[in-house]
């Protein structure tokens, strides 16, 4: 089935047409213009990649640092810079983004569609994530980075103990970040809910679809109470309100309980797409269905409700009243349910297919390695009592690293190596990526091994020297060589990258022999994405022949929506088709509106009011030049007759 | 369950509206969380205060008790500006429409007359900090919401909507109600508890 549909789009005639349609003219006003969900995933993918490696290098130069103790090369006051920095740039500025690049490359591809529902809100995201990583990157320039941890904790980062401009650059920079993250989880749910082929029922998804879901309503949701922490925050910066204020009535612990009512939904928010990224990538190799597909998507779903009500575990060690964190307690193991039924279904997959041990699956086998030892370690911190006597200690960090590299960067790694070749048309190198996968690996156990015990001998977390001697030394070398070995890996892995742009091998459509719907159209895909809207009757499209699925699904017929930029909009539940899309050309409007935003951001940050009003300005008339337009377009007379139409149908090809 | 792609299936314009009105809804669902942060700050602090409304509170219902009239005539005539629109009606539209935004920037002008005559400041006590930032974002929202209304004023001016075609008109519908029930939220924990309390 797959070779036959494979590369269809260079046999017809009409897929020129579609070419030029949907095609981004070159230089740079194309570049600045394109809303292709192809162009944005890569920008997503490269950018977030960029900030990882910022983020290692801070996390390098703290490594350094801790290898031996009294070693004070970094100052006190650089070191705070270096670990909030490094939180705040690998939690918002790689793990979140990351994902998003994934998704909003492959989601198009993956449900049969020609674009993400909203294109323009999608370049939107991108741009506003990029000018705000970069907001908060130039606080580098003038030497005031967060040093406040990446949850700035209330009253050390209010006026009085943090002065500078650190903190503001984390209030405006996350803000404005949470806008971009906020505007692409409103494109992922209304795609999700819009924009599947026809036929394509929600049960018939691949996982990462409902993982990316999960995670873009919890942003919808939670981002706010981050958004609310850092307004109120920046207002007792500036404007001298009491809301964190404890002489005046204000409540420090206001801070915590919006951070974390934030900032534990986040974590799932960077963890569930990578797990969906998983759960399509091991039957692959599998050679078979996911085992449970049902109850992985369900267990998606309640993994997110329930991340919803476990925030106080971060706040075991306030002195709440112990009715609340026995709660929170239990709310939190309950969470091992949920991601139990995952980590079996994927055991099942793999003991009843046939493993066929490539990069991408080893560094899915890695992944559900380190999945368990992280959900074990996290049970542990889940518990009260153990958890007052390891918080803030290096227990906490080796957990929080298990979870966000086992859960996110080795998912993200497999997905690398299996879908770069869908985006570049080449292979990256198996020998290489076997290199990658083992030193990352043991890199990554070398590195965040230790750390329990370092944390079990009292080693707290977040001291920017310690004396020698205290049983720390030895458990410190190794986690710095560890590091090390891990910092080659992803070395070795911007080399392959490198190395297959130029010398790897074609990959054709589908070089997995992969089942889903991206692996059908050419590597990398037109600008159209599919030549004619695909039917699909199964969650394996390309795997019906052997699967002996019936009735089966319809690749190279179906409506060509060759007449400008159209796709099928469906229902949301069954995918039956509703209405032909009309979809949006190019604009320019979403960078100006994102560089009007940093505007204000900026503006902010140095506290600047008229500068500030200046660009609230510029932000209202970028959002009126966007939307005006199409507002108050009159309606023609030749379009008020019947809105219905039988779409022209192309095919067999 | 699939229909075959023969079928005859709903127009374009009509459809970019379907999906627009899920990103209006979803919109609307972030920003009502926003709203709900910012009361859960308020009811939390007034929780751990001694005496709520604190001595230096000044709440009174002689404006804002009008002004939310004010607020829910204007969401009513937009509902009927709407429903003018669904039948043909242009005029209807157009009247419903200027109607809402008079009354829209009648309730922000009261609300900046209560504000002017307030002695509390956002610096001066955790109340007026309070008081000051909940109702400076729902104005704000207010204000947003005008702009709005004037961009499908003008589209109504110059033919952009028929009885079919009106997405946009029922998508900054959607936000003005939504505007509008914020402030229910607000005056319902900033004046009405308060005052019965009293």
């Amino acid at each position: 089935m797959a070779t036959v549909v494979a590369d269809i789009a260079e046999r017809d005639a009409p897929v020129e047409r579609l070419a030029r349609i949907w095609g981004t003219p070159p230089g740079l006003l194309g570049t600045l213009t394109s809303v292709d969900h192809k162009t944005i995933g890569i920008r997503y993918l490269v950018t977030a990649f960029a900030f990882l490696l910022l983020g290692g290098l801070e996390a390098g130069a703290m490594r350094a640092q801790l290898t031996h103790g009294d070693t004070h090369w970094l100052s006190p006051e650089a070191y705070n810079q270096f670990f909030t920095m490094h939180g705040v740039t690998m939690l918002f500025l790689y793990a979140s983004p990351v994902l998003s690049g994934f998704s909003n490359y492959l989601w198009p591809l993956m449900i049969g569609a020609r674009d993400m529902a909203y294109p323009r809100v999608n370049a939107l995201s991108y741009w506003t994530y990029l000018l705000a990583g970069l907001l908060i990157y130039a606080s580098v320039l003038v030497g005031q980075s967060p040093d406040g941890g990446w949850f700035a904790y209330v009253p050390m980062t209010g006026a009085a103990y943090s002065p500078g401009r650190n903190i503001d650059f984390y209030t405006v920079g996350l803000t404005f970040l949470g806008f971009s993250t906020t505007v692409g989880a409103v494109n992922f749910i209304g795609t999700f809910f819009c924009m599947k082929a026809p036929g394509m029922s929600v049960n018939r998804l691949p996982v990462i679809l409902w993982g990316t879901l999960s995670s873009s309503i919890a942003a919808v949701v939670f981002v706010p109470a981050l958004t609310v922490a850092c307004v109120l925050l920046y207002l007792d910066r500036h404007v001298h309100t009491h809301f964190f204020d404890a002489a005046t009535g204000g409540q420090p612990m206001l801070w915590q309980h919006l951070f974390w009512i934030f900032g534990h939904p986040w974590v799932y928010i960077v963890v569930l797409p990578a797990i969906g990224i998983a759960s399509d990538i091991i039957p692959t190799f599998c050679r078979r269905p996911l085992a449970g597909y049902t109850f992985v998507t369900l267990s998606t779903i309640a993994t997110i409700m329930l991340g919803s009500g476990v925030w106080v575990h971060h706040m075991f060690a306030t002195g709440l009243p112990q009715m609340s964190t026995s709660f929170f307690s239990a709310a939190s193991m309950t969470i091992s349910l949920t991601s139990g039924v995952s980590v079996f279904a994927w055991l099942a997959t793999i003991w009843y297919g046939r493993p066929q041990f490539t990069v991408p699956f080893l560094f899915m086998c890695g992944f559900i390695i380190l999945f368990v030892i992280g959900g074990v370690n996290g049970v542990m911190t889940a518990s009260v009592p153990f958890d007052q006597q390891l918080h803030d200690s290096y227990f906490v960090v080796a957990h929080l690293h298990y979870v966000l590299l086992g859960m996110n960067l080795f998912p993200v790694m497999g997905a690398f190596y299996y879908w770069i070749p869908k985006m570049t048309g080449r292979m990256l190198s198996e020998r290489i990526g076997r290199w990658v996968f083992w030193l990352m690996f043991i890199g990554a156990n070398l590195t965040f091994f230790p750390m329990h015990i370092t944390g079990m001998l009292g080693m707290p977390r977040r001291i920017y020297t310690y004396a020698s001697g205290l049983g720390w030394d030895t458990s410190n070398l190794v986690i710095t060589i560890g590091a090390a070995t891990f910092a080659a890996a992803v070395l070795l892995f911007l080399i392959d990258v490198v190395r297959s742009r130029f010398v790897g091998p074609l990959a054709g459509a589908n070089p997995w022999d992969a089942p889903t719907l991206e692996w059908s159209v050419s590597s990398p895909p037109p600008p159209y994405n599919f030549a004619v809207i695909p039917t699909v009757r199964s969650p394996y499209p390309l795997w019906e022949s052997r699967l002996g699925e019936r009735p089966a699904s319809v690749l190279d017929a179906g409506p060509a929506l060759d007449d400008g930029r159209e796709t099928i909009g469906t229902d949301a539940l069954d995918g039956i088709p509703v209405a032909v899309l009309q979809m949006p050309e190019d604009s320019p409007w979403p960078l100006l509106l994102a560089i009007a935003l940093a505007w204000v951001s900026l503006a902010l940050v140095f506290a600047a009011w008229s500068w500030a009003l200046i660009g609230v300005g510029l932000t209202a008339a970028s959002m009126i030049g966007w939307l005006a337009p199409a507002a108050m377009r009159p309606v023609r007379a030749e379009s008020a007759g019947s809105d219905e139409r039988v779409p022209t149908t192309r095919g067999p090809l | 369950m699939t229909a075959s792609h023969a079928q005859p299936i709903g127009a374009s314009r009509d459809a970019e509206h379907a999906s627009g009105r899920w990103a209006m809804r979803l919109v609307i669902t972030t920003e009502a969380c926003f709203f709900g942060y910012l009361l859960f700050s308020y009811w939390y602090l007034a929780a751990f205060a001694t005496r709520w409304p604190p001595s230096d509170a000044q709440v009174s219902l002689h404006l804002s008790l009008p002004n939310t009239g004010i607020l829910l005539a204007s969401s009513a005539l937009l509902i009927w500006a709407e429903s003018g629109i669904r039948n043909g009606r242009i005029g209807q539209l157009r009247t419903g429409l200027a109607l809402t935004t008079v009354l829209g920037a009648v309730f922000v002008g009261v609300q900046f007359v209560e504000w002017s005559r307030l002695t509390v400041t956002p610096s001066g006590s955790l109340w007026g900090s309070l008081f000051f930032t909940i109702t400076g974002f729902h104005v704000a929202h207010v204000c947003v919401g005008l702009l709005m209304l004037l961009v499908v004023q003008l589209g109504a001016w110059r033919g952009a909507f028929t009885a079919r075609r009106h997405g946009y008109v029922s998508n900054v519908g959607l936000y003005w109600h939504f505007v509008d029930v914020v402030w229910l939220a607000v005056f319902t924990s900033l004046y009405l508890v308060p005052v019965l309390n009293r």
